[in-house]
C-alpha cells in the first residue's frame, strides 16, 4: 500500500467515532459532569505525584512543632502552648546540666550540627497546621490521598475483576455452573459486612496497605457480580452471539472478545462506585484500627488520630481530612452518575 | 387565522409542520408542511416507510408530541370542527383525547398495562370520560368485548393481558380504543406485529367498526397492499412530505408520482416473478429499463434429478418445562420435520409466529442443543457429529437473522466483523489477503471500501443486513439459512437486499433456506415451498403449484389471508 493509501485509511479512520468516542462526546456535553471529572483527574495527579515522591516526600519529618496552629491563625498564644514551646525551645537549645559528665561531647556535636539545626528549626506554624508530632498536616493530607486512593482503587480493580470472572462464567454458562457461584455467592452475602472483613483480617493477621486491600477486594465483589452475570444471562442469547457461534467463534472469544466490551460500561460504572466505596469503608478499617500500618498514612488513620486531638481544640488535621475526603467521594460520585449517562449505549 | 373547516371534513391538517431537536446544533424536520383532510365517517390511509413522518403525524392529531424537543411552527394547524388542536390547552385535549379522538398502537402487549386486567382498563375510560358507576361500566365493557369478537368475554374481561393471544390483545386494545365511540379512530401499524391470519380478522374488524360506528379512521401503515382493502382515501408520504394524496382507485389505478408507483412495484407480488425486483431508484430516475412493466420472469421450481446438498430426515426438538419436583413437561416445537435441499436451489419454509420454522434453522446450526433426528450433509449427520468436528461444516451452513440492529456486534467495526470469521477459520494466508478479501466482498454486497473501519450504528438497516450477508460469505457457505432476513426491514429496501441475495445465489450457486411469514416473499424467491403448523410440516411442494394449487386446508387458509391489494378488494 502507498503512503498516500494508508494517509487516506488513517484519515477515514478518523472521521469515523466509535461508541467510545461517542460517549466521550456525550460526556463533554455534562457540565457538572465535566468539573466533577476534573476534581477526580486533580486527585489522580496528586496520588501519582506523591507516589512518584516528587511531592510529600518527607511528610514524616517533624517540621514544626507539636500542634504547630495553620498560618492564617498565627502563632500558639495559650498559656499551655507558650509554655509547651518554652519546654521545647529550652530542650531544643539545650539549658546545660552543670552535672552532666558528658556536657563538653554534647556541646561538640551540637555545635557540629549547628547550621542544620537552625534551618530545621521546628515553625512555630505551619501552612495548614501541624499534628501531634509537628508534622504537616497539609503533606500528611496528600500522602493519607495517596494510600487512601490508592487502596480503593486497587481494591475496586480487584473486586471487579473477580466479578467479572465469576459473573462471566455463571452468566454465560448457566446450569450448574451458575447454581455453584450463585451457592458461592449467597454464603459470602449471608455473613455480616462487618464481621467478614473482621474475620478476613483476622485470617490474614497483619496490618498495612496490601492487607486492607485484600479485605476489601475480596469482600466487595458481590454487587459487581450480581449485575455482570445478569448481563452476561441478557447477551448470551442475543443474535449477534448466535452470529459469533454461528460462524465458529470459541466459547472463550464470545465470552470476552464479543459479550465483554458490551458489557463494559456497567463494569466501568461498578468499579468507580466501588473506588467510593471502598474509599469509604478504608477510612472506617483505619479507624477502627484493622488499616493500614502505623508507618503509613491515609485519611482513616488522620481521623483516627483526630478524634482526641478534637478535645484539646486542635481542628485541623479533622479538617484537612475531611475536606480532601468530602471532596474526592463527592466529585468521584458525580463523575460516576455522568460516566453512566454518557456510556448507556442508547444507540443501537 | 383559525378557519373552520369544511362541512364533511372531520379533521383537517393545514400546513402541518415538526422539528425535532437532536441536539443543541442540529434539528431534523420530521413533518416539513403537510396537508390533508379526513372527512366524516371514512377511511383515510396514511403510507409510507420509516422515517416518513406518518406516526408523528399521528401524534400531533393527539398531542402527544414529546414536549422537550419538539416545535411544531405557529402558522400549522389541525382544525377539529372550529378549534385547532395544536392551539389547545393541555386539559380539554385530554378531554378530547379518548372520548373523541382514540389511537390503536402496533404492539398491543406493551400498550396494554401488564399488572390490569382487560376489564379494568376498559372501565378505566367509560368511568372517566363518560363517568358512568362501577356496574354500567362492566356492563358496557362485556358488550365492547362482544363486539371486537373476544371469545367468552364473561371469563375474558377479568383475564390479564399476558393471558391473551397477540390478537385478542389487539382486539382488546380496540375495545379500549372504541369504548366511548369516538369520532376519529387513529390505527398506527395495527396489524405489523400480527401474524397474517389474525391481520386479516383484525382488518375486518376495524372496517366493520368503522362503519357501525360511522367514524372516521386514520390507518397508518407501511404496507400499501393493505391500504387497498380498507381505505376510502390514500396519502401516500415520504421524508416528512406529501408525495402524492387522492381516492383509493386512484393511487392504485393511475398513481401519478414516481414514488408511489415504486412502492406498489417493489413489493413482490403473487402473480408475478420478475428476474429483478424493481427498486426506488429505478423509478426515480427516468429511463430505467425496469419500469417498462414487461419485465422478464425467472422460472422456479424443481424438477426432481438436481443434486441434493441437504439431506434433514425426522428432525424433532423439544423443550422441557419443570414441573413438581421430579416430573418434567415436554413442548414439541418441531417435530418430525424431512426435507431436501437441491444444490443451487431455495427452499422456502412458511408459517405463522411459533410455527416452528426458526427451530428449525436453528438446530441445523447447532444453535439450540440437542435435538432428535438426523441432517445428512456431504454424507455426514451434522446433528451428532461432535464439536470439535463441527469447525469444518460451520463454516459451510450460514445464517442471516432477523434483526440487523441486533446480529452485528455494535463495539466492532465492520472490518473486525469482517475479518473474524476468517481469523477463526483460517482462511486465507495472511492479514493483507484477508484484507483483500473482504474488500472485495464489501464491493460485491454494494458497500463503499470506507465502511472497513465504521461501525454498525453508522449504516441503515438495510446496510447492516448487506453486512450480515457478506459475513456469511466471507466463508464461501454452501448453504445459507435466511431467517426472516427481509421482514425488518423497509417495502424498497426490501426489493434491494432481495435482489441482492438472487443476485449473490446466481453467481456462487449456493442453497438457500429462506424462512418467513410473508408468502409473496417467499413465492418470489423459493423453488420449493414447505408449510409449517405448529412445529409439523404441513405441505412441501414447488412453489407455484403450492400457490396455485394448495392441498392442504392450513395452507389454503395462509394463502387467502394474503393482502390482495386493490385488485383483490375489488374482484371481492
Amino acid at each position: 500500500m502507498t503512503q498516500a493509501a494508508t494517509l487516506a485509511i488513517g484519515a477515514r479512520r478518523a472521521e469515523s467515532p466509535g461508541l467510545w468516542i461517542l460517549a466521550w462526546r456525550r460526556f463533554c456535553r455534562d457540565r457538572v459532569g465535566l468539573a466533577s471529572f476534573l476534581i477526580v483527574v486533580f486527585f489522580f495527579g496528586l496520588m501519582a505525584a506523591s507516589g512518584l515522591r516528587l511531592i510529600a516526600a518527607d511528610w514524616s519529618k517533624e517540621v514544626g512543632v507539636n500542634y504547630a496552629p495553620p498560618t492564617f491563625m498565627g502563632p500558639e498564644v495559650t498559656e499551655a502552648g507558650a509554655a509547651a514551646q518554652a519546654s521545647q525551645d529550652a530542650e531544643r537549645t539545650g539549658g546545660v546540666n552543670p552535672f552532666d559528665p558528658l556536657a563538653g561531647v554534647l556541646a561538640e556535636i551540637r555545635a557540629a550540627a549547628g547550621a542544620a539545626s537552625v534551618a530545621e528549626a521546628q515553625a512555630p506554624t505551619l501552612a495548614f497546621g501541624g499534628d501531634r508530632w509537628g508534622r504537616d498536616v497539609l503533606q500528611k493530607t496528600i500522602k493519607g490521598t495517596e494510600t487512601s486512593m490508592f487502596v480503593g482503587l486497587v481494591a475496586a480493580l480487584l473486586a471487579a475483576l473477580i466479578a467479572t470472572v465469576f459473573g462471566a462464567l455463571a452468566g454465560y454458562y448457566g446450569g450448574w455452573i451458575d447454581d455453584l457461584f450463585n451457592w458461592f455467592y449467597s454464603v459470602f452475602t449471608s455473613i455480616p459486612y462487618l464481621l467478614l472483613i473482621l474475620a478476613i483480617a483476622a485470617v490474614l493477621n497483619q496490618k498495612g496497605t496490601l492487607t486492607v486491600i485484600l479485605i476489601l477486594g475480596l469482600t466487595g465483589w458481590t454487587g459487581i457480580f450480581r449485575l455482570v452475570r445478569a448481563e452476561y444471562l441478557k447477551h448470551k442469547v442475543r443474535e449477534y452471539i448466535q452470529a459469533a457461534d454461528a460462524i465458529g467463534a470459541s466459547h472463550a472469544r464470545r465470552m470476552f472478545v464479543h459479550i465483554l466490551p458490551n458489557v463494559s460500561h456497567v463494569i466501568l460504572v461498578q468499579l468507580s462506585l466501588h473506588v467510593v466505596l471502598f474509599i469509604k469503608s478504608e477510612v472506617v478499617l483505619s479507624f477502627l484500627g484493622f488499616g493500614v500500618g502505623v508507618d503509613t498514612v491515609s485519611w482513616g488513620s488522620m481521623l483516627n488520630e483526630a478524634q482526641s486531638e478534637l478535645i484539646l481544640g486542635y481542628w485541623w488535621q479533622l479538617a484537612a481530612a475531611t475536606v480532601a475526603m468530602a471532596l474526592l467521594v463527592t466529585g468521584f460520585s458525580l463523575f460516576t452518575d455522568a460516566l453512566r449517562d454518557a456510556l448507556d449505549p442508547k444507540l443501537k | 387565522m383559525t378557519s373552520a373547516n369544511s362541512p364533511g371534513t372531520l379533521v383537517g391538517i393545514r400546513a402541518l409542520k415538526v422539528d425535532f431537536r437532536l441536539d443543541r446544533t442540529t434539528v431534523t424536520q420530521a413533518v416539513k408542511g403537510i396537508s390533508f383532510d379526513i372527512p366524516v365517517n371514512s377511511t383515510v390511509a396514511l403510507v409510507g416507510e420509516s422515517g416518513s413522518g406518518k406516526s408523528v403525524t399521528a401524534l400531533a392529531i393527539l398531542g402527544l408530541l414529546p414536549k422537550e424537543n419538539s416545535t411544531v411552527p405557529p402558522a400549522s394547524q389541525i382544525l377539529y370542527g372550529d378549534r385547532n388542536l395544536l392551539a389547545l390547552a393541555p386539559g380539554e385535549l385530554q378531554k378530547l383525547r379518548g372520548a373523541d379522538i382514540s389511537i390503536i398502537f402496533q404492539e398491543p402487549m406493551s400498550s396494554l398495562n401488564p399488572v390490569f386486567t382487560i376489564g379494568f382498563q376498559i372501565t378505566e375510560v367509560l368511568t372517566r370520560h363518560l363517568g358512568m358507576t362501577g356496574r354500567q361500566a362492566r356492563m358496557r365493557a362485556l358488550e365492547l368485548l362482544r363486539e371486537v369478537g373476544i371469545p367468552e368475554p364473561e371469563t375474558k374481561i377479568d383475564a390479564y393481558p399476558f393471558q391473551l393471544s397477540g390478537g385478542q390483545q389487539q382486539r382488546a386494545m380496540i375495545a379500549i380504543a372504541i369504548a366511548c365511540e369516538p369520532k376519529l379512530l387513529i390505527a398506527d401499524e395495527p396489524t405489523t406485529a400480527l401474524d397474517v391470519t389474525i391481520q386479516k380478522q383484525i382488518l375486518e374488524l376495524i372496517a366493520a367498526l368503522q362503519k357501525r360506528l360511522r367514524m372516521s379512521v386514520l390507518f397508518i401503515t407501511h404496507d400499501l397492499a393493505l391500504v387497498g382493502e380498507i381505505a376510502d382515501y390514500v396519502v401516500v408520504m415520504r421524508d416528512g412530505e406529501i408525495r402524492e394524496q387522492g381516492p383509493v382507485e386512484q393511487i392504485f389505478e393511475a398513481p401519478r408520482d414516481a414514488y408511489t408507483r415504486a412502492l406498489l412495484l417493489c413489493r413482490p407480488q403473487l402473480e408475478r416473478r420478475p428476474r429483478r425486483l424493481p427498486v426506488i431508484d429505478d423509478f426515480l430516475k427516468p429511463g430505467s429499463p425496469l419500469v417498462g412493466g414487461n419485465l422478464e420472469e425467472r422460472s422456479r421450481g424443481l424438477r426432481g434429478d438436481e443434486e441434493i446438498i441437504l439431506e434433514v430426515r425426522h428432525l424433532g426438538k423439544s423443550f422441557y418445562s419443570r414441573e413438581g419436583l421430579f416430573g418434567r413437561r415436554e413442548f414439541k416445537a418441531v417435530n418430525d420435520v424431512s426435507f431436501k435441499l437441491a444444490r443451487g436451489k431455495t427452499l422456502g419454509i412458511v408459517g405463522e409466529s411459533g410455527s416452528g420454522k426458526t427451530t428449525v434453522a436453528l438446530t441445523l446450526l447447532r444453535l439450540r442443543g440437542e435435538s432428535s433426528g438426523e441432517a445428512l450433509f456431504d454424507g455426514k449427520d451434522l446433528l451428532s457429529i461432535p464439536q470439535k468436528e463441527l469447525m469444518p461444516y460451520k463454516r459451510r451452513i450460514q445464517i442471516v437473522f432477523q434483526n440487523p440492529y441486533a446480529s452485528l456486534n455494535p463495539r466492532f467495526t465492520i472490518g473486525q466483523l469482517l475479518m473474524e470469521p476468517l481469523q477463526v477459520h483460517g482462511i486465507g494466508s495472511g492479514e493483507s489477503e484477508r484484507r483483500d478479501r473482504v474488500d472485495k466482498l464489501l464491493q460485491e454486497v454494494g458497500l463503499p471500501e470506507v465502511s472497513f473501519f465504521k461501525y454498525p450504528h453508522e449504516f441503515s438497516g438495510g446496510q447492516r443486513q448487506r453486512i450480515a450477508i457478506a459475513r456469511c460469505l466471507t466463508m464461501k457457505p454452501d448453504v445459507l439459512i435466511c431467517d426472516e432476513a427481509v421482514s425488518a426491514l423497509d417495502v424498497s429496501i426490501q426489493a434491494q437486499v432481495l435482489n441482492l441475495l438472487q443476485d449473490l445465489q446466481d453467481e456462487h450457486h449456493m442453497s438457500y433456506i429462506f424462512i418467513s411469514h410473508d408468502l409473496a416473499v417467499v413465492k418470489y424467491m423459493a423453488d420449493q415451498v414447505m408449510v409449517m403448523n405448529e412445529g409439523e410440516v404441513v405441505e412441501v411442494a414447488n412453489s407455484d403449484d403450492i400457490y396455485r394449487n394448495p392441498q392442504h386446508p392450513y395452507t389454503k387458509k395462509l394463502l387467502s389471508s394474503i393482502p390482495q391489494g386493490w385488485r383483490g378488494a375489488r374482484a371481492r
